[in-house]
């Protein structure tokens, strides 16, 4: 299951090989060109019925948040940084896979019986954590990982609940997967389409930028794992997005005011074909497309979301309700560019 | 240009909702300009074609506001800033939006004041319920100030948005004065977009209009007023030539012809370092394989709330100034 082997798949930005192998392979049989550029973006391109005609881009980014060792200590553990925005206080006692060998590890941190009565009123800081992969000594540990090797989360995919799952890097697996199943439909549109799957969005969306300036396309969506924070403690008017209300489309986040015309023909296709839909309620966050929507002259762009809870930590849920209907939301707005020409 | 001015300035145009200023702007260049379009991002370029160097001129259409996150069943409107809003600016404030629907703003109780947050906030618009607020309040629209501006103070104005309408006027008024002339000089005139969350209007029509040299217009701050964050810029002292500010270091050749300019036609002007915030400058000399940029600024008090002050002499020297530029050959001299 695509979804499955997205998200237990390997993919710290800068070393997003394992999600960028599923993907090849998975697109390959459906596309014209599938391509991995200098910065690791990979590019499946679906040709249109004219050379000349418009070029559309889908984006979805490989990479997920994770860490990075930075130093080995005599006594063997390792020290590691964030890479992306991860919360320290999620860090703890979780159970971690280093390097393209996965070596399994454990993040410690002083045991509670040696804190002093401040250090356990107060959340671990970074400082104090470190990943303990059971070597020895520096010697044993160097023959398993070296520094820049980056760690991810051993988090399983699994069901739960009625109709929902839980996995890490829902953001933005999630939005590879429903590119990579768009693909696989073997369906052909009259405008090119362009997939990317995007490398180091969550260091500064650096991927999407350099393959919206080799691509030029004329339009650009970037789909999303973005927050839902619908549960308790947090007041309604901050929830941003809901599970199961269907796919969120943004108006404007910290990186794009999102081309208005776009929101608008997505909403009427969804409209047209019963699909549902929600307006992602924070203006906070950033995207691909923030850094897509400024190339060369300019290219409209757009974001379209899976509500996605407990975002940028080592477990996330979503509804698979929500991954379909952003499925069948994204194949109705490329349909209708093909009944009704580009929105902008 | 009082007219233009007042014109703009109370015109609805929130980053990423620039069509009202853009429609004022448009029929003021057409007829001044060999060619005026609008780019994907939605700037309105206005390009003075011939022969010499092209000269590109900046000013944002856009001003900060506020926008629409979240309608409760009560009618109350959350919302979140775009761009520099303070939310102790919005206390007592009325904005407008697109549509025409005016609103004030609220708060949850308060311990203290110092808790002040959007998130804390709301703005209500006189809905009764969630159906009749949802009715002329969609999540994702754009509010800006609703403030009338007073050119009748005597030599000075306040309005909202003088950030940067005072520069849009100023650049319409230098087209006005080109118009018939033969300078040695193109000219492209940019009234940008989405300048307040991060000047990116500017970046992509840099990149389109491809200039030799890259001047924005905007305002900056002053430090004349009692107790003032230490700032040697004072309101009626002349337009200020921008030395730095956080996004740009104006190139030391264009800055030294800026003062030329102002220095053999008698016209006051300034000096700018500002050390906090940006320009259009900043993207524009970053583009392609570097653009030799500078600015030049409209000295304005109390910028981003809804009453800024400027004093007109600034704006109208801030005219002389760019086309006694514009009249010297500016392609040799610079690198």
């Amino acid at each position: 299951m695509l979804l499955k082997a997205l998200t237990e798949a390997f993919g710290v930005p800068g070393q997003e090989h394992e999600v960028r192998d599923i993907l090849r392979d998975h697109v390959r049989p459906h596309c014209d060109e599938v391509e991995t550029d200098s910065i690791g973006n990979l590019i499946a391109i679906k040709r249109g019925a004219s050379k000349d005609g418009p070029k559309v881009m889908l984006a979805a980014h490989m990479d997920e948040i994770g860490l990075m060792v930075t130093y080995i200590e005599k006594s063997g553990v390792l020290r590691f940084y964030p890479v992306g925005g991860i919360d320290p206080r999620v860090l703890v006692s979780k159970q971690v896979l280093v390097g393209r060998d996965r070596i399994p590890g454990v993040i410690g941190a002083k045991p509670i019986h040696l804190q002093k009565r401040d250090e356990s009123e107060k959340p671990f800081e970074l400082e104090g954590l470190y990943i303990d992969i059971g070597a020895k000594d520096k010697d044993e540990a160097e023959k398993l990982v070296k520094l820049g090797d980056g760690v991810i989360f051993a988090t399983q995919y699994a069901e739960i609940g009625s109709g929902r799952a839980k996995a890490k890097a829902f953001d933005d697996r999630v939005g590879c997967a429903v590119i990579a199943e768009l693909l696989a439909k073997d369906r052909r549109w009259g405008f090119t389409l362009q997939a990317v799957f995007t490398v180091q969005e969550e260091v500064g969306a650096r991927g999407a930028q350099v393959a919206a300036y080799a691509l030029e396309p004329d339009l650009a969506v970037a789909l999303e794992g973005t927050t839902a924070s619908d549960v308790p403690g947090s007041k309604e008017h901050l929830y941003s997005t809901r599970l199961g209300k269907g796919p969120a489309l943004t108006h404007t986040d910290a990186s794009l005011l999102a081309d208005m015309r776009i929101v608008r023909r997505l909403m009427e296709v969804a409209e047209a074909r019963g699909i549902p839909f929600q307006l992602r309620e924070l203006a906070v966050g950033g995207t691909d497309a923030g850094r897509i929507h400024l190339i060369r002259e300019g290219i409209p762009a757009g974001v379209v979301s899976v509500p996605t809870r407990y975002i940028h930590s080592p477990v996330s849920i979503i509804d698979k309700q929500d991954f379909e209907h952003t499925l069948m939301l994204m194949e109705a707005f490329l349909d209708s560019i093909d009944e009704r020409g580009l929105p902008c | 240009m009082k007219e233009l001015l007042k014109k703009l300035a109370e015109a609805y145009g929130p980053a990423g909702n620039e069509g009202p200023v853009r429609e004022i702007l448009r029929k003021e260049v057409e007829g001044l300009a060999d060619e005026v379009k609008v780019d994907a991002l939605g700037n309105l370029i206005a390009a003075r074609r011939g022969p010499g160097p092209r000269v590109l001129l900046a000013a944002h259409m856009d001003e900060v506001g506020v926008i629409a996150t979240h309608i409760d069943e009560k009618g109350f409107v959350r919302f979140s800033n775009v761009g520099g809003v303070s939310p102790y600016t919005l206390l007592g404030e009325r904005v407008v939006f697109e549509n025409g629907t005016v609103g004030t703003f609220g708060t949850e109780k308060l311990d203290d004041i110092k808790d002040l947050k959007f998130a804390k906030m709301f703005i209500d618009i006189g809905a009764v319920d969630e159906k009749s607020a949802k009715e002329k309040v969609s999540v994702g629209d754009i509010a800006g100030f609703q403030r009338d501006a007073r050119l009748d103070l005597g030599g000075r104005v306040i309005a909202k948005s003088l950030d940067d309408r005072s520069g849009c006027a100023v650049l319409v008024q230098v087209l006005r004065e080109l118009k018939g002339r033969d300078i040695p000089n193109q000219v492209y005139v940019v009234f940008s977009v989405q300048e307040e969350v991060g000047t990116r209007g500017a970046k992509t029509a840099a990149y389109g209009v491809n200039p030799d040299i890259g001047i924005a217009v905007d305002v900056t701050g002053t430090g004349d007023t009692p107790e003032a964050y230490p700032m040697d810029v004072s309101l009626g002292k002349g337009p200020a030539i921008k030395v730095k500010d956080s996004s740009v270091i104006t190139h030391p050749r264009l800055r030294q012809l800026m003062v030329d300019a102002a220095r053999e036609k008698g016209i006051p002007y300034q000096l700018e370092v500002l050390e906090r915030g940006g320009t259009d400058a900043g993207p524009i000399h970053l583009t392609r394989e570097g653009v030799p940029s500078g600015a030049i600024s409209i000295p304005t008090r109390y910028i981003h709330t809804p009453s800024e002050m400027a004093d007109l002499s600034d704006i109208e020297n801030a005219v002389k100034l760019i086309v006694a530029l514009l009249e010297k050959p500016l392609g040799e001299k610079l690198l």
